[in-house]
C-alpha cells in the first residue's frame, strides 16, 4: 500500500474524460464477416432476412458472452482483413499489403519452419516415405517411436485425453533437465489444444462461489487478453495487479498485497497468473522476484498459474529464465510441498514458432488428488488435443542429441530463429525511442514491444467524439494510412494517463481504461520490420502535427 | 459416467498385462489401445500409475513381463468410435498431401501424384506465411471456409451457404461446446435445457452438466428402430416446464448409438415443433457419409429446412455440425469439426465470432482435413483411382458389417438388435436373467456395466454399457462400433457369442 503507482481514473489533470462510454460503443463499421478470397461470396436468402424474433438474441443469450473480448482478435483485426480484402478487390490504398502485427505468429511473419520438426510430423502423417531415402534416420526413428504409441499407429486415432503417454513422459524428463533434476511426473502433465486451452481450462476448475465466495484470480495489467476473456466468460472476479512501467514492467509484491487486500472486501481470491516472460510487456522476472511471488502464494492461500511459454525466448543481457517450478523447488518442502503450482508451455512460440499445430501442455504440481480426478474429468470433455500438436511437442521436448545426424542443423536453425528474434527486439526498442511522443522499455524477453504514446489532447478529443479510446483511434488511423495492423493497449488493460500518478486506488481498468499504449509483435523479418518501424514513425509525426 | 471408466481402465489394465507376449501382434487390432477416449476414463487410469510404465521407448526397448494368463490372446475395444484406433486405415491421398503441407519440401518430391502437390501448394498459399505453423483467422482458414461451404451447397442440391456463417473448430465437440456457450446460462431464475435424446453418447451430456444446464431426455422409440418421435419430444418438453428453461434441441442424425437415420418426413416434423416451441435446432450429422441402409438416405436439416420455404426457412435457427474424425477419412486425431449457423441474429454472429476467437484458431492440420474432406479427389485426377478403391473398400466394410452384425446379434438368445441404417455403432439389448441382474445389484453395478466388465475380463472384448448411454428404465444394452475391420469385428462377435452363451447358463 506504500506504493502510489497508480492513477484514479476520473480524477485529474486535462486529460480526463469519462471512459465508461468507450466500453459500451462498438467501432463503427465492424464487419465479423470473413473475406471470401477464393471463391464468391453466396448471399443466401435464409440468412439475410434476420429479423424475426430469434430464439437466441441479445436478451436470451448468455450475458457472460457480452463481457466477453479478445483484443488480439478484435476490432483492429477484423477492419485489416476487410482492409486486405479490399485491396484485393482493387480499392485505391496508400500502401499495398497489410502488416499484421497484431498477434505473436511467427510463421506468418516470415520465420521459416524447423526442418526436424516438420519432417518427422510428415513422416507420421504419411508413413509410407518412411521407406524415402531423403529423410535423416533420426527423424525416421522419431516418427517411428511416435507412430507405434498412437492407436492403429495412425495420428489419425485418439489419443488418450491427457495425450499420448510416451509425449507425456518425455515432456515430464525435458521439464527434469531444465530444472537440473528437480522430479517431473508425467501423471502430472496434461497436453493441451494450444497453452490457451490449458489456461481455460484451469481457470474453469478454479472459479466457483457466489457473491462475496465467487472466485477472483489475480492477472497483471497489462495481461494478456485470454485471462480477462476467460474470466469474463466464467464470470469470474478480476483482480486486477499493475506492472510498474517504470521499472521495467517488473512485479512489485506490495502491489500484490495492495490488489489482494482489495479484492477480499468483495470476492475469494484463489488464484494468481504470472506471465514470464512477459506478454504484451516482455519483462523477465528475476529470480529474486519468483521468490517474493511464492512466498506471497503461500501467505495468501493462492493457487499459482504461471504462463512460459516464452521461456526460450529471453534476449537482455544479464537475464535469464527460471521456471517457477524450479525457483519453488529450491526453496525447501516448506514452500515445495504446499504451494500449488500450474506450468504452462506451447509449441507457439520459442524458436519454433508452430502456432497452427496447437501444441501445448500443462504440469500440475501439488494438486490435490481428489482435483486432479475432476481435471483429467475436465480434459476428457474435448476428448484429446490434436495428435500432430502433440507429435511436434514430443520433438521440441525430446530434440535431436549431439550424435544425431539432425542435430547440426536443428541447431543452426535454432539458433538463427532465436538470434533474429533477438536483434528485432533491440531494433525496436531502439528506433521507438528514437520518436519523440513514444517511449520503450528495453524488450527482456517474449516477443513484443508495448511502447508509451503520447497523445495530444486534440487526438484524445477527437478519439472521444469518435466515441473510441484513445489508442484505437490511433491504431485505427495508422491502419488506414500505412496498413500496419497494431492492437491498441486498451485491449490489455492499463493504467490510465500514465505520467500523472496520484495515490493508487483499486480499479477495474478493464472497463475503464483509457489508453496511451500500443503494442507491437516484434517478428517482421527484419527487413520488413525496419519498414514497418519507419513507417510508424512517420505516422507518428504526422499525427501529432495534425493534432497539435 | 464412471461406469464405463472402470471398464475402459480395465481394459488398458489387462492389455498392459498382456503386452510383453502380444506387442507386434494384431497391428489392426487395437492391441493396445491404452488411450480410451471416453469421458472419464482417466480416471481409472489415475488410479492405475503402474500402467504407464510398460510403454516402449528408446530408453527402454521392452515391455515389462507381467504375463497374467488369460484365455485370449489380445484384448478388442470396440467401446469408441475411432476407426484408425481399430484398425481402419487412412486415405492415401488425404496424408499425401497432409505431409506435403506439413513439409513443403515434398512438393518438389517426385514421390507424390501431382494433384496431391498441386492441392498442397494451393493450401499453402492459403496458409499465412505460408505455413500451416501460422494462427488462422478464428473461424478457420478463408479458403477452406469457402470449401466447406460449397460442399454444404453440392450436398443440400444447391441450398447456399455462406463462408462467413462456418466456424472450424478442433473437432466437432468443441463446436457444440462454443454454440451451447451462446445458449446456456445460469442467471435466469430457471436452468436452461436441452432437449437430448436417450441414448445419447456420453460426453454431450457431460458437456450440459460442465455449463449447469439441463439434459431434457427424449426417448427413441427402439421397437421402431429407435425411431424419433414428435409426441415423444413434446411429452419431455412439457415435463421440463418448471423445472427449467429449455432451449434447444439436440438431434443426432445419423444417430449414435443407435444407427438409426431420420427421414425427410421425420426431419420436417421436428423442425416444426422447433419452430412452434421457439428452440434452437442442434443437428449433429457427424455420421453424414455413414448412410448405407436399404431404403435410407442422408438428408440434412440445413436442406429440409430450407425446403420447407418460408418464414420457418427464414426463421429457425440451426446449428449443423460436422467433422473429419468419421466416414471414410476417420481421422479422429487431427480434430477438425466445423458448425455452420443458420438464420442466426446478425447481432448474435458478432458474439458467436468473439467465443469462437477465444479458441485462436482450430488445428491447422484439422482444417486441412476438413478441406480434403470437402474436396476429393475427382474423375480424372491422378489420386482419383487410389482414393476410390481406398472408400470402396471401407464402403464394402461397413456395408458388410452393418448387414451381418445385427443378423449375428439377433441369432443370440438373449440379445436383440434393430436393423442398422447408418453410423457407426449398433446398440443390441440385452436380456440379462433375473439372477444376473441381482448379481450385479450386490457388487453395486449396474446391470450391464457388469456384464461388460466380465466380457472384458474373460474375452478381452471392450464394449459400451448402455447405461453410459441412457436407456428406458429396466432394460440393458451394449453398444459396439462397426467402423471396425470384417476380420475383427468377427472375432468380437464370436467371443461375445461365447461369453454371453455361458453367461446365460451361469445364471439361469
Amino acid at each position: 500500500m506504500e506504493t502510489t503507482r497508480l492513477t484514479q481514473l476520473h480524477l485529474f489533470h486535462s486529460n480526463h474524460y469519462n471512459v465508461s462510454v468507450l466500453v459500451a460503443s462498438p467501432l463503427p463499421n465492424i464487419s465479423w464477416a470473413i473475406s471470401g478470397t477464393e471463391c464468391e461470396l453466396q448471399k443466401p436468402n435464409m440468412t439475410e432476412n434476420g429479423l424475426g424474433n430469434r430464439v437466441l438474441n441479445m436478451d436470451t443469450m448468455n450475458p457472460n458472452v457480452k463481457r466477453v473480448e479478445y483484443a488480439v482478435r478484435g476490432p483492429i483485426v477484423q477492419r485489416a482483413l476487410q482492409i486486405e480484402k479490399e485491396l484485393k478487390e482493387g480499392v485505391e490504398k496508400p500502401f499495398t499489403e497489410v502488416i499484421k502485427a497484431n498477434i505473436g505468429d511467427a510463421h506468418a511473419m516470415g520465420q521459416k519452419p524447423i526442418t526436424f520438426l516438420r519432417q518427422v510430423v510428415a513422416l507420421c502423417a504419411y508413413p509410407d516415405l518412411l521407406e524415402d531415402d531423403k529423410f535423416p534416420e533420426d527423424a525416421k526413428n522419431r516418427a517411428r517411436r511416435i507412430l507405434q504409441a498412437c492407436g492403429g499407429g495412425s495420428i489419425g486415432a485418439y489419443s488418450a485425453s491427457p495425450g499420448i503417454e510416451i509425449i507425456r513422459q518425455d515432456v515430464a524428463k525435458y521439464i527434469e533437465k531444465r530444472d537440473g533434476g528437480i522430479p517431473s511426473n508425467p501423471d502430472s502433465i496434461y497436453l493441451s489444444t494450444g497453452a490457451s486451452d490449458a489456461i481455460v481450462t484451469m481457470l474453469k476448475l478454479l472459479t466457483s462461489g457466489e457473491g462475496k465466495n465467487r472466485t477472483g484470480v489475480m492477472i497483471s495489467i497489462p495481461q494478456y487478453p485470454l485471462y480477462s476473456a476467460a474470466l469474463a466468460e466464467l464470470a469470474a472476479v478480476q483482480i486486477s495487479y499493475y506492472l510498474d512501467e517504470d521499472k521495467c514492467w517488473s512485479l512489485d509484491v506490495n502491489e500484490l498485497r495492495r490488489a489482494v487486500k482489495a479484492a477480499r472486501e468483495h470476492c475469494n481470491p484463489r488464484a494468481l497468473c504470472i506471465i514470464n516472460p512477459g506478454n504484451p510487456t516482455g519483462q523477465v522476472q528475476s529470480r529474486q522476484c519468483i521468490e517474493d511471488v511464492i512466498r506471497f502464494a503461500a501467505e495468501e492461500h493462492l493457487f499459482l498459474m504461471a504462463d512460459e511459454v516464452y521461456q526460450d525466448n529471453v534476449y537482455a543481457e544479464g537475464c535469464q529464465f527460471h521456471s517457477f517450478k524450479k525457483v519453488l523447488f529450491e526453496m525447501g518442502p516448506e514452500y515445495s510441498s504446499v504451494v500449488e503450482l500450474v506450468s504452462f508451455h506451447s509449441t507457439s512460440k520459442c524458436f519454433m514458432g508452430e502456432c497452427g499445430f496447437r501444441g501445448g501442455y500443462m504440469e500440475v504440481v501439488n494438486m490435490d488428488p481428489e482435483v486432479k480426478l475432476q481435471l483429467t474429468k475436465l480434459v476428457s470433455v474435448r476428448l484429446c488435443p490434436p495428435i500432430p500438436g502433440q507429435a511436434l511437442l514430443d520433438l521440441v521436448v525430446n530434440p535431436p542429441q549431439p550424435d544425431e545426424p539432425s542435430y547440426a542443423t536443428f541447431i543452426k536453425e535454432r539458433t538463427a530463429n532465436l538470434d533474429i528474434l533477438a536483434e528485432k527486439a533491440k531494433m525496436t526498442e531502439q528506433v521507438l525511442n528514437t520518436v519523440p511522443g513514444i517511449h520503450c522499455n528495453p524488450v527482456q524477453g517474449a516477443m513484443y514491444t508495448f511502447p508509451r504514446l503520447s497523445l495530444p489532447e486534440k487526438a484524445i478529443n477527437a478519439a472521444k467524439e469518435k466515441g473510441q479510446a484513445p489508442d484505437m483511434f490511433y491504431c485505427m488511423k495508422l491502419l488506414e494510412e500505412t496498413g500496419i495492423c497494431l492492437v491498441p493497449g486498451s485491449g490489455f488493460g492499463q493504467r490510465d494517463g500514465t505520467y500523472h500518478f496520484r495515490k493508487h486506488h483499486f480499479l477495474n481498468l478493464y472497463h475503464t481504461l483509457f489508453l496511451s499504449l500500443c503494442r507491437m509483435t516484434i517478428l517482421p523479418a527484419t527487413e520488413k520490420l525496419k519498414v514497418v518501424l519507419e513507417k510508424i514513425r512517420e505516422f507518428h509525426k504526422r499525427f501529432t502535427e495534425e493534432f497539435s | 459416467m464412471e461406469n464405463l471408466i472402470a471398464s475402459s481402465g480395465e481394459a488398458k489394465r489387462l492389455n498392459s498385462r498382456m503386452a510383453n507376449r502380444h506387442s507386434h501382434r494384431h497391428q489392426n487390432r487395437v492391441a493396445v489401445r491404452a488411450h480410451h477416449v471416453q469421458t472419464g476414463m482417466w480416471l481409472a487410469q489415475a488410479l492405475e500409475p503402474n500402467r504407464s510404465r510398460s510403454v516402449p521407448s528408446p530408453h527402454n526397448n521392452s515391455w515389462e513381463p507381467q504375463g497374467v494368463r488369460k484365455p485370449y490372446m489380445d484384448v478388442i475395444d470396440v467401446s469408441w468410435g475411432d476407426p484408425h484406433g481399430g484398425g481402419v486405415k487412412p486415405l492415401t491421398f488425404v496424408r499425401q498431401v497432409l505431409a506435403a503441407c506439413i513439409y513443403p519440401e515434398l512438393v518438389e518430391s517426385d514421390k507424390l501424384p501431382v494433384d496431391v502437390k498441386q492441392r498442397a501448394q494451393s493450401l499453402l498459399s492459403a496458409c499465412d506465411g505460408g505455413s500451416v505453423g501460422s494462427y488462422t483467422l478464428s473461424g478457420g482458414i478463408s479458403y477452406i471456409q469457402c470449401s466447406v461451404s460449397n460442399f454444404i451447397s453440392r450436398r443440400d442440391g444447391g441450398v447456399p451457404s455462406s463462408p462467413e456463417n462456418i466456424f472450424m473448430t478442433s473437432g466437432s465437440q468443441r463446436s457444440l461446446m462454443l454454440v451451447l456457450k451462446l445458449l446456456v446460462h445460469n442467471q435466469a431464475s430457471l436452468p436452461a435445457g436441452v432437449l437430448t435424446a436417450v441414448p445419447t453418447y456420453s460426453s454431450f451430456k457431460m458437456m450440459l452438466q460442465r455449463l449447469g444446464a439441463a439434459v431434457v431426455p427424449y426417448y427413441l422409440d427402439e421397437e421402431q428402430g429407435w425411431a424419433m418421435e414428435v409426441e415423444e419430444l413434446r411429452r419431455a418438453l412439457q415435463a421440463s416446464k418448471g423445472v427449467c428453461n429449455t432451449v434447444a434441441l439436440y438431434v443426432i442424425n445419423p444417430g449414435n448409438p443407435t444407427g438409426h437415420v431420420q427421414s425427410r418426413k421425420c426431419i420436417e416434423k421436428v423442425i416444426r415443433f422447433a419452430a412452434e416451441e421457439r428452440l434452437f435446432l442442434m443437428a449433429d450429422e457427424v455420421y453424414q457419409e455413414s448412410v448405407f441402409g436399404e431404403g435410407s438416405e442422408f438428408v440434412s436439416y440445413k436442406k429440409v429446412l430450407s425446403e420447407m420455404g418460408p418464414p420457418l426457412s427464414h426463421t429457425v435457427e440451426l446449428a449443423s455440425f460436422h467433422s473429419a474424425s468419421k466416414g471414410f477419412m476417420g481421422e479422429c486425431g487431427l480434430r477438425g469439426g466445423y458448425v455452420e449457423l443458420v438464420n442466426l441474429d446478425p447481432a448474435i454472429m458478432k458474439y458467436a465470432y468473439t467465443i469462437f476467437s477465444t479458441d485462436i484458431c482450430a488445428p491447422v492440420t484439422g482444417q486441412l482435413a476438413l478441406e480434403l474432406m470437402a474436396n476429393p479427389p475427382r474423375p480424372g485426377d491422378p489420386s482419383y483411382p487410389v482414393y476410390t478403391q481406398e472408400t470402396q473398400s471401407i464402403r464394402a466394410m461397413l456395408v458388410h458389417n452393418m448387414n451381418w452384425v445385427p443378423e449375428f446379434l439377433n441369432n443370440i438368445p438373449g440379445i436383440s438388435c434393430q436393423p442398422m441404417m447408418g453410423g457407426a455403432f449398433v446398440f443390441p439389448r440385452l436380456y440379462l436373467p433375473q439372477a444376473a441382474i441381482e448379481k450385479a445389484k450386490v457388487v453395486g453395478m449396474q446391470p450391464d456395466l457388469w456384464y461388460c466388465k466380465r466380457l472384458l475380463e474373460e474375452a478381452g472384448v471392450c464394449v459400451g454399457p448402455g447405461c453410459e448411454y441412457g436407456q428406458k428404465e429396466g432394460t440393458h444394452h451394449i453398444r459396439l462400433c462397426v467402423m471396425t475391420p470384417v476380420e475383427t469385428m468377427e472375432e468380437v462377435l464370436k467371443r461375445l457369442k461365447n461369453f454371453h452363451l455361458h453367461f446365460l447358463k451361469e445364471f439361469s
